[in-house]
């Protein structure tokens, strides 16, 4: 693939912690393409988060990156200075949160954040980059952009909030975007609507995108391929097709399995027996041994890794477990 | 805002008319204004007329309010040390106090914010800890023994400032500022610092821990996330949001500033309200002291309500009742 925009190579995600190390993301592979959507879905605590904050180099110490590579556009990104990564970000990898009722800073106006990342990353003039602010805003639904420019977050409601985060996020037309859970906060009757503006918004300019969401019908309805993490591995990753239909790996057998409707949230659905474990106790062998139908010996005692497309599983690997 | 602006004032008026209560009932009670103001020929007739005369005879109400009326237009009455218009002695002293309070305050802001901002930022290093320590013994340490140990380093050993009085003072109008002089500048370094010291502390402390919660919330992440650089992150992004309870705690202090001032007053022979105050309770000067209990009550009074409406400034979340209404659709 040519146009490779994200690049992710063996990416391991530590927490030294007193009693010992924690991985939080373990030995993670994954590449999205330009204008390519990839959902990442997984329990929580799968690190999910820690993925896309790694990427942005945005680790809470004591977290760090142990090992591994990030590459942007052929670019090392892990290993650049603070300084250097603060014309990365948002720049070149525009980020959205989880909660947009708490992503924006309450005592600025939305239009002064606006302005404030357009000229960060651009040579824009005050006036020029309110205008650029104002193109923005009615770009991502907003009405009558000429008096909210100067509202204050707490005048907006949730939708509206998102709407202007993912402005931000696009400010400095990034290659890729890490939308964290970006509808997760919101009411279930605008969910649909954010996540269609997310993805008309970055099919039109080319952006890579990382979604990640609990939601598996979000991921069938936007995504192009999808990556399952589980216990901070990959469990899974390939098309989005392939893995909704076929799935090779037994945990997302069973996420599929425990989603009649593909619209329900993970969270409410048990259909797999058991609990993710404590980044603590994973288990030895695949961390999902404990809890798989299929386990056999050789699960317990080695790693299933996969490298690419195709599910971390020894029953898909090799075709046995024994 | 208007609402809110009448709210908050009528709010303080009652608040003083209650203190005023206080100041008016101790005045009156406790001992007899006529024994205290006349000598000891005073004829039985004399004193029957002065008591005529102050108006001793009339209903409590009338009195409470002909005290309130007075003191509305600044007249507390005369001293019954020397005789003098009791507002003339405080404003006398008045300027030294404020300028004392106010240098103070500047200086617990300009030295504490930065301190708690650097604290919380680099919280791990050996630095911060030091200041850290450093801030509880600033806060355990009592305000006199500050300005002594002050005294002793600055004026007795190195004999860089002076340890009393302020220095010489110009006047400007009724009011006599020491900071347009060079020696009432220096006098003034020592008492401020000794008054600020515990003020430093606190403001730094507080603005550490404030810093330590916004530091962690999603706005300061996805500013970052948007490129923001660290530094602007933490002084403006941050800072600005841990600026209000430092407004309402400076605010709030300042009223506490003007009653420690008492203590660093007499520490430093420093010639303002609180100096006079103590001396007024030595020989019993009720006037001057109901008119100090009202004018450092109406001082805490009127901080409140700036910090009141400071507050529904900085916030634009106080200011309206549209938030509700706009947020609710779309
Ligand atoms: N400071 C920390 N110290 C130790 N472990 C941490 C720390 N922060 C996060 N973790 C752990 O890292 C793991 C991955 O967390 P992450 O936030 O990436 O999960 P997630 O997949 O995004 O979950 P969610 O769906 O809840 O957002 C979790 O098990 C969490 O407990
Ligand atoms: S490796 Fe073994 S335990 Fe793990 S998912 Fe595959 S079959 Fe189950
Ligand atoms: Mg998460």
């Amino acid at each position: 693939m040519t146009d490779t925009v994200l690049d992710v190579r063996n990416l391991r995600v530590e927490f030294p912690t007193r009693r010992g190390v924690l991985t939080a993301v373990d030995d993670i592979s994954l590449t999205i393409g330009k204008g390519e959507i990839l959902g990442v879905v997984g329990e929580s605590g799968a690190g999910k988060s820690m993925t896309g904050m790694a990427i942005l180099g945005l680790l809470e110490p004591p977290g760090r990156i142990a090992s591994g590579e990030i590459r942007l556009s052929g670019d090392r990104i892990d290993t650049l200075t603070e300084h250097q990564m603060q014309s990365v970000r948002g720049r070149r990898i525009g980020a959205i949160f989880q909660d947009p009722l708490t992503s924006l800073n309450p005592l600025f106006k939305v239009g002064d954040q606006l302005v404030e990342t357009i000229r960060l990353h651009s040579t824009l003039t005050r006036t020029q980059a309110r205008t650029r602010a104002l193109d923005l805003m009615r770009e991502v639904g907003i009405p009558a952009v000429e008096e909210r420019i100067d509202n204050y977050p707490h005048q907006f409601s949730g939708g509206m909030r998102q709407r202007i985060v993912i402005a931000l996020a696009l400010c400095a037309e990034p290659e890729l975007i890490i939308a964290d859970e970006p509808t997760t906060a919101l009411d279930v009757s605008i969910q649909a609507q954010i996540t269609a503006l997310l993805k008309r918004l970055c099919r039109d300019r080319g952006t890579a995108v990382m979604l990640v969401t609990h939601d598996m019908g979000v991921i069938a309805e936007t995504a192009d391929r999808v990556a399952v993490m589980y216990a901070g591995r990959l469990a899974e990753l390939g098309n989005v097709e392939d893995v909704v239909r076929r799935p090779q790996h037994p945990y997302t057998a069973g996420l599929m399995g425990s989603i009649p409707s593909l619209r329900k949230d993970m969270h409410e659905l048990q259909m797999i027996p058991g609990s993710m474990p404590r980044l603590g106790a994973i288990p030895s062998g695949c961390a999902f041994n404990p809890r798989c139908p299929q386990a056999g010996p050789k699960c317990r005692r080695d790693i299933p890794r996969s490298d690419g497309p195709g599910a971390a599983c020894w029953l898909a690997l090799t075709g046995e477990t024994a | 805002m208007l609402a809110f602006l009448i709210k908050r004032f009528a709010n303080a008026a009652f608040v003083m008319l209650a203190v005023a209560l206080l100041a008016f009932t101790i005045f009156r009670f406790f001992g007899d204004p006529v024994e205290m103001m006349v000598n000891e020929q005073a004829t039985q007739e004399d004193r029957a007329e002065l008591r005529e005369r102050l108006g001793l005879n009339d209903g409590f109400v009338t009195q409470y309010t002909r005290f309130v009326t007075n003191a509305v237009q600044g007249d507390f009455g005369i001293s019954y040390r020397n005789q003098q218009d009791v507002m003339v002695l405080i404003g006398e002293r008045f300027p030294a106090t404020f300028e004392l309070v106010l240098v103070a305050t500047i200086l617990s802001l300009v030295i504490g914010i930065p301190l708690g901002v650097i604290t919380a930022v680099h919280r791990e290093s050996r630095m911060a800890n030091a200041l850290q320590l450093g801030s509880i013994v600033g806060v355990s340490l009592p305000s006199f023994v500050v300005g002594i140990m002050l005294i002793l380093a600055f004026s007795v050993s190195l004999g860089w400032l002076p340890a009393f009085g302020r220095g010489e003072t110009v006047d400007i109008g009724w009011w006599s500022t020491g900071l347009l002089t060079s020696s009432g500048r220096a006098a003034l370094v020592l008492p401020a610092l000794s008054l600020s010291t515990f003020q430093i502390t606190l403001v730094m402390r507080l603005v550490r821990a404030e810093m330590l919660e916004t530091l962690r919330t999603d706005y300061v992440k996805f500013a970052r996330a948007r490129g923001v650089p660290a530094g602007r992150v933490h002084w403006v992004h941050a800072l600005r949001n841990c600026l209000m309870p430092v407004i309402t705690l400076t605010g709030m202090q300042i009223g506490n500033l003007i009653a420690f001032a008492l203590v660093t007053e007499t520490v430093f022979q420093w010639p303002g309200m609180g100096l006079l105050f103590i001396q007024a309770v030595t020989f019993v000067d009720i006037p001057v002291m109901a008119a100090y209990l009202m004018l450092v009550s109406f001082i805490f009074v009127a901080l409140n309500t700036i910090v009141d409406v400071t507050y529904a400034w900085v916030d634009p979340r106080l200011r309206d009742d549209t938030a509700k209404a706009g947020g609710a659709n779309g």
